[in-house]
């Protein structure tokens, strides 16, 4: 018995899982297919360099939550909307209260929102997918009526500065919150009980409650992690672009999706990780940025952009 | 006494949705015994423990655990309590390694408060060690082997240090010498005062490790006693009861043999079954008996195209015919009821009338259009046949009851008219009522000539039904007999319920002889 079981094994080694590297192995290949063809064009000017990270920072922010919200086997489809209702909430708060205030008001959004779709989940029992879809137009919706669809400026360049704009020497800000948020998302999901938690609550939920694990909280709380990132990363936009307007972040959800899973994170629940997943979104940057300088227009970027991500996650999956 | 029991249950009784699981039992475990719990299939075995760890609340009765009772009956509680146990797998996330698994929300921590994985590991390797059995902590628990899966559930309740260990079916995978080496371990723990209960269908096991037996049967305790004073015999006597009276008064007539419709030979399947040989005729029904894990659901699966046949030969009507996808197999006229009848046989929200056809749809459109009224025909056709009793053709099916449900998938599988049909524990989870008249259709369909692979745990069901069983243990046919073969010709005939109880024992007989000789079969 124990011999069959052991010849079942998959093989391990570099050689046989080589899949779970392509993101890695993608990633390079990328980068030096455009470092090559698209140098005089100014690829690999550092100023357009730190411009791909200006533009997925956000991305990743709300990437690295979306990894534990994927791993609990859950889903996430409110975060750009999220991210847009917060800019607003956030621009109207500083405008009426100053700065502190607005970082209170963009904190609260995420709060709310997210207790408001974990309570849904896992109180009333409304799948994930559709509680959050339905959020995704209730945050859009009230985002465009208390602005009156209007962008609302931010006048605060200290708010400005932190949130996006500044930088420290020649290292932008942005790229210091995803550091950072990337290093404690790592740390949390692979060598914290909550995060063990998340892998055991999306491997396998009958083992998990099995095991003493509530279940019903852990999906709970990845739900207000993703709706909080989903906030801070509006935050990051509204400082940017020193103003809110409900139209940021709309469309990200797909693209915070395909970063996570492109980084290796099964949709179906059990695997993540956040290391994969900046990867993940600084690869959609990366295709971004190389296929605007080779000087295709929008609907063949879209097209590009699709095919390359079909790609790369048909290449690491695993066959059975 | 002097000293507590460790478990003391007192008139526990449980039921579900009007099903009655436990039936005010008394349920008592001493420290430093290995006490065996005992009894068939629904007899509540697995209903009480899983009120003693927590996972069921009891709707009557108390429970106390070293003296202290148990009043919020949650897996926390139990745990706190100091109950551990194993569960056939159930507990382990298969997406986490080996280690990971079995220190699950009691993850060792570094100074800084973080998981440490390596002394999971090293912890993990020190168990397997104790045990004496190989098994790689760091391995994917969802890439390990049955056998090694179910060493690793023991290493998860072994590891919580527990003062009452239940191993609910620990063996069922296990090499002969690893199950050796776990008696070992638990004589160990016995002698350091550790309750034991042991829930094994294996007498032979049974007879080696237990001190006491308690045994269950329909939910109700029948006897506790040490084994010293229960032989193999009494014990299932016991255990099998005279429960089988609601199908004994089924009349069982000869059938006519016509040509071998079905014939695997050397049949192999990726796991089980292993080399397995049988033909069966036109007219009859052959019985697979066995227990848990003998392969004889891999079988049914590997017949109907669902699991791989990677060696050997399925040969319908005398050719052999490639099966490789369900499909393929319902095209050569092989029809599978299978095991699980929600999920794998019919869609709950769907009519009666929708399920009936939806193996035939092909034939019942017409340019891509249904055509209502020949889906009515067929329905109505069916519901008459099967006698299904539901509101209507177009009432969902969830709203039958389980032997209706039954029969939905049955007719589902008769509008398509197979030769062979494959029932997978067609009266799993059926009052007795619905079962014999399931088996008096099973009977009927053989008489009308179709050729019957019939897979039950229930012996007295094996032996109402079939014509032939065959005993199957570690994916091989050990035994192959008449049904005559298990009549005992002692008891007289008029006297129906004795036997088919004799024969009950002579079956159970069977299959402790076939697992025998399946774990003595040296494997290469």
């Amino acid at each position: 018995m124990s011999d069959t079981s052991l010849a079942n094994r998959r093989p391990s080694g570099l050689l046989a899982n080589w899949r779970q590297y392509i993101i890695y192995i993608g990633f390079v290949v990328i980068f030096l297919v455009f470092a090559a063809t698209l140098s005089d064009r100014g690829f690999l000017n550092p100023n357009n360099l730190l411009n791909i990270v200006r533009q997925t920072a956000m991305i990743a922010v709300m990437a690295i939550a979306m990894t534990f919200v994927l791993s609990a086997g859950e889903i996430d489809l409110s975060v750009g909307a999220v991210a847009g209702l917060t800019t607003v909430t956030v621009a109207m708060a500083i405008a009426a209260a100053g700065p502190l205030a607005g970082v209170l008001a963009g904190l609260a959004t995420g709060l709310a929102v997210g207790m408001f779709n974990g309570w849904l989940t896992t109180r009333i029992g409304i799948p994930s997918f559709l509680a959050t879809l339905a959020m995704m137009g209730i945050a859009k919706g009230v985002a465009m009526w208390i602005s009156a669809t209007a962008a609302v400026p931010i006048l605060s360049p200290s708010y400005s500065w932190v949130f996006g704009g500044g930088s420290i020497g020649p290292v932008p800000v942005l790229l210091v919150w995803v550091l950072i948020l990337a290093a404690v998302g790592h740390v949390m999901l692979r060598r914290t009980g909550f995060g063990r938690r998340v892998l055991a609550t999306g491997g396998g939920e009958t083992a998990a409650r099995y095991s003493g694990i509530d279940t019903r909280s852990v999906k709970f709380r990845v739900l207000v992690m993703s709706s909080m990132a989903a906030a801070l990363a509006g935050m990051l936009y509204a400082g940017r672009l020193q103003s809110g307007r409900f139209q940021l972040g709309e469309g990200d959800e797909l693209s915070v999706i395909a970063a996570a899973v492109l980084g290796g994170t099964s949709l179906f629940g059990g695997m993540g990780t956040v290391i994969g997943t900046i990867v993940g979104a600084l690869m959609i940057g990366l295709i971004n940025n190389g296929l605007i300088l080779m000087g295709l227009d929008f609907s063949q970027q879209l097209i590009a952009r699709g095919g390359i991500i079909i790609l790369a996650v048909a290449l690491s999956q695993k066959k059975s | 006494m002097s000293t507590p029991a460790a478990v003391r249950m007192t008139g526990i009784s449980k039921s579900f949705g009007g099903v009655r699981a436990l039936d005010a039992v008394d349920f008592e475990v001493l420290p430093g015994e290995v006490h065996a719990l005992l009894g068939g299939n629904g007899a509540g075995k697995s209903t009480i423990l899983k009120v003693l760890n927590g996972v069921h609340r009891p709707d009557a009765g108390t429970i106390e655990v070293g003296g202290r009772v148990l009043t919020a009956h949650t897996p926390e509680e139990s745990r706190a309590a100091g109950i551990a146990m194993n569960y056939q797998e159930m507990s382990l996330v298969p997406t986490l390694t080996v280690a990971q698994n079995i220190f699950l929300t009691r993850e060792a921590r570094t100074g800084s408060g973080l998981i440490d994985d390596r002394d999971a590991e090293r912890r993990a390797a020190a168990i397997f060690k104790m045990l004496e059995v190989h098994v790689d902590p760091r391995a994917q628990v969802g890439d390990l082997g049955a056998g090694q899966k179910q060493l690793t559930e023991i290493a998860k309740a072994i590891s919580q240090d527990a003062r009452v260990l239940i191993l609910d079916e620990p063996t069922t995978a296990l090499a002969v010498s690893d199950v050796e080496r776990l008696f070992v371990f638990l004589r160990k723990l016995k002698a350091k005062g550790v309750a034991i209960v042991y829930v094994s269908h294996r007498m032979d096991e049974i007879a080696r490790i237990a001190d006491r037996a308690t045994i269950l049967r329909d939910g109700q305790h029948v006897i506790t006693a040490p084994l010293s004073e229960l032989p193999i015999d009494t014990m299932i006597e016991h255990i099998v009861g005279k429960r089988s009276k609601g199908l004994a008064d089924l009349a069982r007539a000869d059938v006519s043999r016509g040509e071998v419709l079905l014939e695997l030979r050397g049949v192999t399947g990726r796991h089980k079954p292993d080399g397995l040989d049988l033909a069966v005729h036109q007219g009859e029904v052959v019985g697979l008996a066995g227990l848990l894990g003998a392969g004889r659901s891999a079988t049914a699966r590997v017949i109907a195209g669902i699991e791989p046949l990677v060696a050997g030969e399925i040969r319908i009507k005398g050719r052999p015919v490639p099966i490789r996808t369900p499909a393929e197999a319902i095209g050569a006229g092989v029809a599978l009821v299978p095991e699980d009848r929600a999920r794998q046989g019919v869609i709950p929200a769907h009519s009666v009338a929708s399920n009936l056809t939806m193996g035939i749809l092909d034939r019942l459109t017409r340019w891509g259009i249904e055509d209502r009224s020949r889906i009515r025909q067929v329905a109505d056709a069916q519901i008459g046949r099967l006698a299904i009793k539901t509101a209507g053709r177009d009432a969902p099916v969830s709203t039958l009851s389980g032997g209706n449900q039954q029969k939905v998938v049955i007719g589902k599988w008769l509008a398509a008219d197979p030769d062979i049909l494959v029932l997978d524990e067609p009266t799993a989870g059926i009052d007795i009522g619905s079962k014999s008249e399931i088996i008096r259709l099973v009977r009927d369909l053989a008489a009308q000539g179709k050729a019957i692979v019939f897979i039950s745990s229930e012996l007295s069901e094996l032996l109402t039904a079939c014509d032939r069983i065959v005993v199957m243990a570690d994916g091989r046919a050990r035994a192959d007999r008449p049904r005559a073969a298990f009549d005992d010709p002692s008891v007289p005939e008029e006297d129906i319920a004795h036997r088919l109880q004799a024969a009950e024992r002579k079956l159970q007989a069977a299959i402790q002889e076939a697992l025998i000789a399946g774990q003595e079969d040296p494997r290469v």
